[in-house]
């Protein structure tokens, strides 16, 4: 035995485990431009692909004449739906069980829709071709409007569909219909409407935008004919999964496909689904023996690669007259565009947009949701949420606000007398899901507290008082949202994409000096995995988290799992960290045991060693028992340290938070300027509050964006209006607000160490609190709602059409 | 966003640029900082044989001010025109307008020269260069001429500048000492182009007023002018809003536009005469 005067807290400390606000490991090689993105892989003989694209939103595409194009230098190949035929991939499933063109087949359905591939020795020259390509189109009439797409005169979009009564979710019951998909009882919550002393009625458009992640998505394709086997680098959220279902659409055997996803910089939703270019790049490195690399350009992606949002929802909510929610109805128009690429769980193709109910106790609910088919970009994926999570949190955070205007009543109290108080948790929507922990009411009072909520309320009729004597032309909009979201897809029982299971894993290996190396079937994409999943497994084994190496992205080494969207990494593959971390610590107190001569039950873990119960200065550190494990004969236990887990998570997890946004709205300019924005989250555990920070700060400024100015645009032509960042709002350093961020921690009771992600809360929860605090500031002229983004004509308009401009 | 192949041509001085102009003719363009020009080649929309860059030109550099004018080499960078202190206290308004123009990285290349012969009525500075009453010098085959900016903008991206002519330098007079200036600027976010902007000088008895992207050239106004050296602000806006004709575009609809380049206009002018002496 040898002397360790180190005190416990000093070594807790050195781990860098729970809590600790590490550095994040993957800057050192990001801020130094030394990061290893798609674009940044240049193989020998590669090739580049390029699409030729449809200007139009519906057209017959009568002819496609490529000799021009062949006839350009370093021009080799140029391959159209007829190319890809014989092979049966002209047209791919999509994750939501419908089926895509990878290259137009006899029809476009969307401006930007992929025409024909261009290869070329290079990437200019594949421009060069692109640009040579002639195609023959004939325009069809365009529609763009969902609403107008399910009259029965609407022009045919899915020609292939026609006749189809059924499809991948159920009845269908127009050409343009998609699916029905309902959750709650109609009847009940029909009657509670009818019968209510206060119904609010409105409809919300959260209006279609898109993840724009900073790097665009693109792939390099390589089949290598001598060994067969096929290897594709990709801007992947779930290498695995696409893996599996390249190998069913290929009939490439799955052991000879190797799916690795370098460096990603920002996913958010955009790089879950499967698209044309990945297909046409292995098809053509299939063709020429060559790898094949191609990038999408800005406007390729944001003109053609998921969209996300684009839900028209129609809420009905009643209430007693002194404001206790009685029942809620939403009917939603969701539009998908020309073809349903989702990428939702299998059983849910309207996401869980049954989380609607938000954090309120509402005995009876019903929720119905019609997909439809439009001239648009297919897509409709979690941009930075779980599915559809955004949708239904500002769907219910604005229809509190139209119900208080209704009541009459401060939209803060309103809120808390409607909480789903701490003691009723876990507890049984009245849309289906058990939400597993919260105390709602502890978060509202902190905010409330936080922010001055009576001051600010003051300050407010202040300067509407001051407005209205024709002193100022500035009104200040005070934004509440409480939101609860759900994530960590999810239980195999009831979550699966494509049939596959959505547990997710990890693989720990110890080394004998006592250092490891982690494998997880997630992806980062700048959420700072390896610095996280690190600490989870120095707090559970006692190895410091410096000493652990974390991997990602590379199938022939990860284990299985399915990805990283919808915040479940932490959820679900933290999860099964938690747990291959405890399969070592188990074997690790064996052997402990045996080196320290002493019963199994007669050791234990005390921070980073295994010591003799009632005699602490009796211990093994994990190095030391490490190396032990590699190196000396212990009977009964083979060699070695290491451990997988692949976890089924019991449930989903319920994140929530309070934010509360003080905006300063000029009437004449419809100009903003956000004076404070307090973000109160509580992901229960957490794992490094640095990261939370900056993860909150992310999520806040894009929700920022979405709600002030962000859109995917379209005329009626079906001409996208949106395509550069000259009109698609990202904003700057300038434009962002600053944040205050707070937490409450409320654990996961499920979870081995009651974590619930926190990635997509910020998204979630801030969108509906800007747009409120847009609403607030009209609130007293008479404003009810307005659609976003809530961009400078826009509130203008909201200024003009009540008469502010005099 | 991947542009055409092209010749790329380097000269060292403005005699032998204007002879591959010569040569090429409408096959050939001038590249400055090159941030409206080579966008427009990667987007396609501008295919050109012959690219003729402009920096080693050393006679289209400097900043000079003598005689009750500055004179503005084109090839002054927006950059170098805001850290430049002469300019900064004889013409403030150069300096507002500039660093309301995109972000610092697209001011370390974007030049003046190109700023004003690009005819995009989105840029900012031949607004305030019709407000400030600037000339603009032209270097062609037959010489020098010398062009004033309220008369150069014909439309969208046509201009009184002949295909073969370089514009060399741009000669500002200063306005009188104690003349208020200012340029207000309404936008959606740092890099756009205005939704509307307003530049304004305004002395003890005269005043010049002109707006940016809400016509397809800029739009300078006499009567706008006259109202305000009048003293009738007003009669300043309503010349103002009889001259413009803004399209709509993501920005906004046309009433809207209408509305926020009179609240823009009247900002400018309240700026102005608040910096009058
Ligand atoms: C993101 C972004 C945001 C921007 N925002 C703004 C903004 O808010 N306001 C604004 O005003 N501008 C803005 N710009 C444009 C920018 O200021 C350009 O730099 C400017 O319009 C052109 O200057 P340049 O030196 O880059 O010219 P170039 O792009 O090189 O040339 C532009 C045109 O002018 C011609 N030209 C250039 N120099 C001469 C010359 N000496 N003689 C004859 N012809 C010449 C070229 O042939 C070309 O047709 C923005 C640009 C970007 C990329």
């Amino acid at each position: 035995m040898k002397d360790d005067a180190t005190a416990p807290a000093d070594r807790s400390a050195g781990l860098k485990g729970l809590g600790c606000s590490r550095k994040r490991v993957e800057d050192v090689r990001f801020t130094q431009g030394r990061g290893n993105y798609v674009d940044d892989i240049k193989l020998k003989g590669m090739l580049s692909g390029d699409f030729v694209r449809s200007p139009y939103a519906h057209a017959r595409v009568v002819s496609v004449d490529k000799d021009a194009a062949l006839a350009v230098p370093g021009v080799l190949a140029v391959l159209t739906a007829q190319d890809l035929e014989p092979l049966g991939l002209h047209w791919m499933p999509t994750l939501a069980g419908d089926r895509q063109m990878v290259l137009a087949d006899g029809k476009v359905l969307f401006q930007g829709q992929e025409v024909a591939f261009v290869v070329a020795t290079d990437r200019y020259a594949a421009a060069d071709g692109v640009a040579a390509v002639e195609v023959e189109y004939e325009e069809l009439p365009v529609v763009t409007d969902p609403f107008r797409a399910l009259d029965p005169d609407a022009p045919v979009l899915r020609e292939d569909l026609e006749g189809k009564t059924e499809g991948a979710h159920g009845a269908r019951r127009h050409h343009n219909h998609i699916f029905t998909w309902e959750a709650g009882d109609r009847e009940a919550t029909e009657a509670v409407l009818g019968e209510a002393e206060v119904v609010a009625e409105e409809m919300i458009h959260y209006h279609r935008t898109h993840p724009m992640p900073l790097e665009t998505c693109g792939c390099v394709a390589s089949m290598d004919k001598v060994t067969g086997k096929l290897t594709v680098w990709g801007t992947f959220q779930a290498p695995h999964a696409v893996r599996t279902v390249a190998s069913l659409i290929s009939g490439i055997a799955e052991h000879n496909i190797r799916i690795v996803s370098p460096d990603i910089g920002g996913g958010f939703g955009n790089k879950v689904g499967v698209y044309p270019g990945y297909v046409c790049s292995i098809v053509a490195s299939i063709v020429t023996g060559r790898p094949v690399k191609w990038v999408e350009s800005r406007m390729d992606n944001l003109m053609s690669t998921a969209f996300a949002r684009d839900y028209w929802m129609k809420g009905r909510i009643a209430a007693t007259k002194d404001g206790k929610i009685t029942g809620l109805r939403c009917h939603v128009t969701a539009d998908h565009g020309g073809f349903d690429a989702c990428a939702d769980p299998t059983k849910f193709p309207a996401g869980f947009m049954n989380i609607c109910t938000g954090s309120y106790d509402i005995p009876v609910a019903y929720l119905e949701v019609d997909g439809v088919y439009t001239n648009k970009a297919p897509g409709g994926v979690a941009y930075r949420c779980s599915f559809r999570v955004t949708e239904a949190a500002y769907f219910i955070e604005r229809m509190i606000e139209v119900l208080a205007i209704k009541l009459g009543m401060d939209a803060a109290e309103l809120r808390r007398i409607n909480f789903i108080r701490a003691d009723q948790f876990p507890y049984q929507s009245a849309l289906g899901w058990e939400y597993d922990s919260g105390d709602y009411h502890r978060a509202w009072d902190k905010a409330l507290e936080a922010v001055g909520y009576d001051a600010l309320r003051a300050e407010q009729a202040q300067r509407l008082e001051d407005f209205r004597a024709g002193k100022t032309r500035k009104l200040i909009g005070i934004g509440l949202t409480h939101f609860t979201e759900i994530v960590g897809a999810g239980p195999v029982k009831n979550c699966d994409i494509l049939g596959l299971g959505m547990f997710d894993s990890c693989e720990i290996r110890i080394h004998p000096t006592g250092s490891a190396i982690a494998r997880l079937g997630t992806i980062s994409q700048g959420q700072g995995h390896a610095t996280t999943f690190a600490q989870i497994i120095a707090s559970e084994i006692g190895i410091p988290a410096d000493d652990i190496t974390l991997e990602e992205g590379d199938t022939d080494t990860a284990p299985y799992g399915l990805g990283t969207y919808g915040s479940r990494s932490t959820p679900v593959a933290g999860a099964a960290t938690a747990m291959a971390a405890r399969k070592i610590r188990a074997k690790a107190q064996m052997i402990a045991a045996y080196l320290l001569e002493v019963h199994d039950d007669d050791v234990e873990f005390d921070i980073d060693r295994f010591a003799v119960k009632g005699a602490p200065e009796r211990f093994k550190t994990m190095k030391e028992i490490a190396f032990a494990a590699y190196n000396q004969a212990i009977p009964g236990i083979e060699p070695g340290l290491e451990a997988v887990s692949y976890y089924d998570p019991p449930n989903m997890t319920y994140p929530f938070g309070a934010y509360i946004c003080v905006m300063e709205i000029d009437v004449d300019t419809g100009d903003h300027d956000i004076r404070s924005f307090y973000a109160l989250d509580d992901c229960g555990t957490r794992i490094n509050p640095m990261i939370i920070e900056g993860q909150v700060h992310g999520g806040a400024t894009e929700g920022y964006a979405i709600a002030m100015g962000q859109e995917i645009a379209y005329d009626a032509m079906g001409n996208h209006k949106t395509a550069t960042l000259m009109d698609f709002f990202v904003p700057t350093s300038w434009e962002t607000p600053h944040y205050t961020t707070d937490f409450t921690v409320t654990p996961s009771p499920h979870h081995p160490i009651g974590a619930k992600g926190v990635g997509e809360s910020p998204n979630v929860g801030s969108v509906p609190c800007f747009s409120n605090a847009v609403h607030d500031a009209f609130r007293p002229f008479g404003l009810v709602h307005s659609h976003m983004p809530h961009d400078q004509w826009r509130v203008w308009k909201i200024a003009h059409d009540l008469g502010l401009h005099g | 966003m991947i542009p055409a192949g092209f010749e790329y041509h380097r000269p060292a001085d403005l005699a032998a640029a204007i002879g591959i102009l010569q040569q090429h003719g409408d096959e050939a363009r001038v590249v400055a900082g090159g941030h409206s020009l080579i966008p427009m080649m990667k987007l396609r929309m501008a295919e050109l044989g012959h690219l003729v860059d402009l920096r080693d030109i050393g006679e289209l550099r400097g900043i000079g001010i003598a005689g009750g004018t500055a004179e503005i080499g084109a090839m002054t960078t927006q950059h170098e025109l805001i850290g430049h202190g002469g300019l900064a206290s004889a013409l403030p308004v150069l300096r507002e307008a500039a660093l309301q123009i995109a972000d610092p990285q697209v001011r370390y290349l974007g030049t003046i020269g190109g700023n004003v012969a690009n005819g995009d009525p989105g840029n900012d500075m031949p607004a305030v260069m019709q407000c400030l009453g600037a000339r603009f010098r032209l270097c062609g085959p037959e010489g020098e001429r010398e062009v004033a900016a309220r008369d150069f903008y014909e439309a969208a991206f046509f201009t009184a500048r002949a295909e073969e002519e370089i514009l060399s330098r741009i000669l500002i007079p200063l306005p009188p000492e104690g003349t208020g200036q200012a340029y207000v600027k309404q936008k959606r976010k740092i890099g756009d182009y205005a939704t509307a902007a307003a530049a304004v000088i305004a002395g003890r008895d005269s005043a010049s007023v002109a707006m940016t992207n809400l016509s397809d050239t800029p739009v300078w106004s006499a009567e706008a002018g006259a109202a305000l050296a009048a003293g009738h602000v007003e009669g300043c806006v309503e010349a103002m809003l009889a001259a413009i004709d803004p399209q709509e575009d993501m920005r906004g609809p046309i009433p809207f536009k209408k509305h926020v380049a009179a609240v823009v206009l009247r900002r400018a002018i309240g700026a102005a005469l608040a910096r009058r002496a």
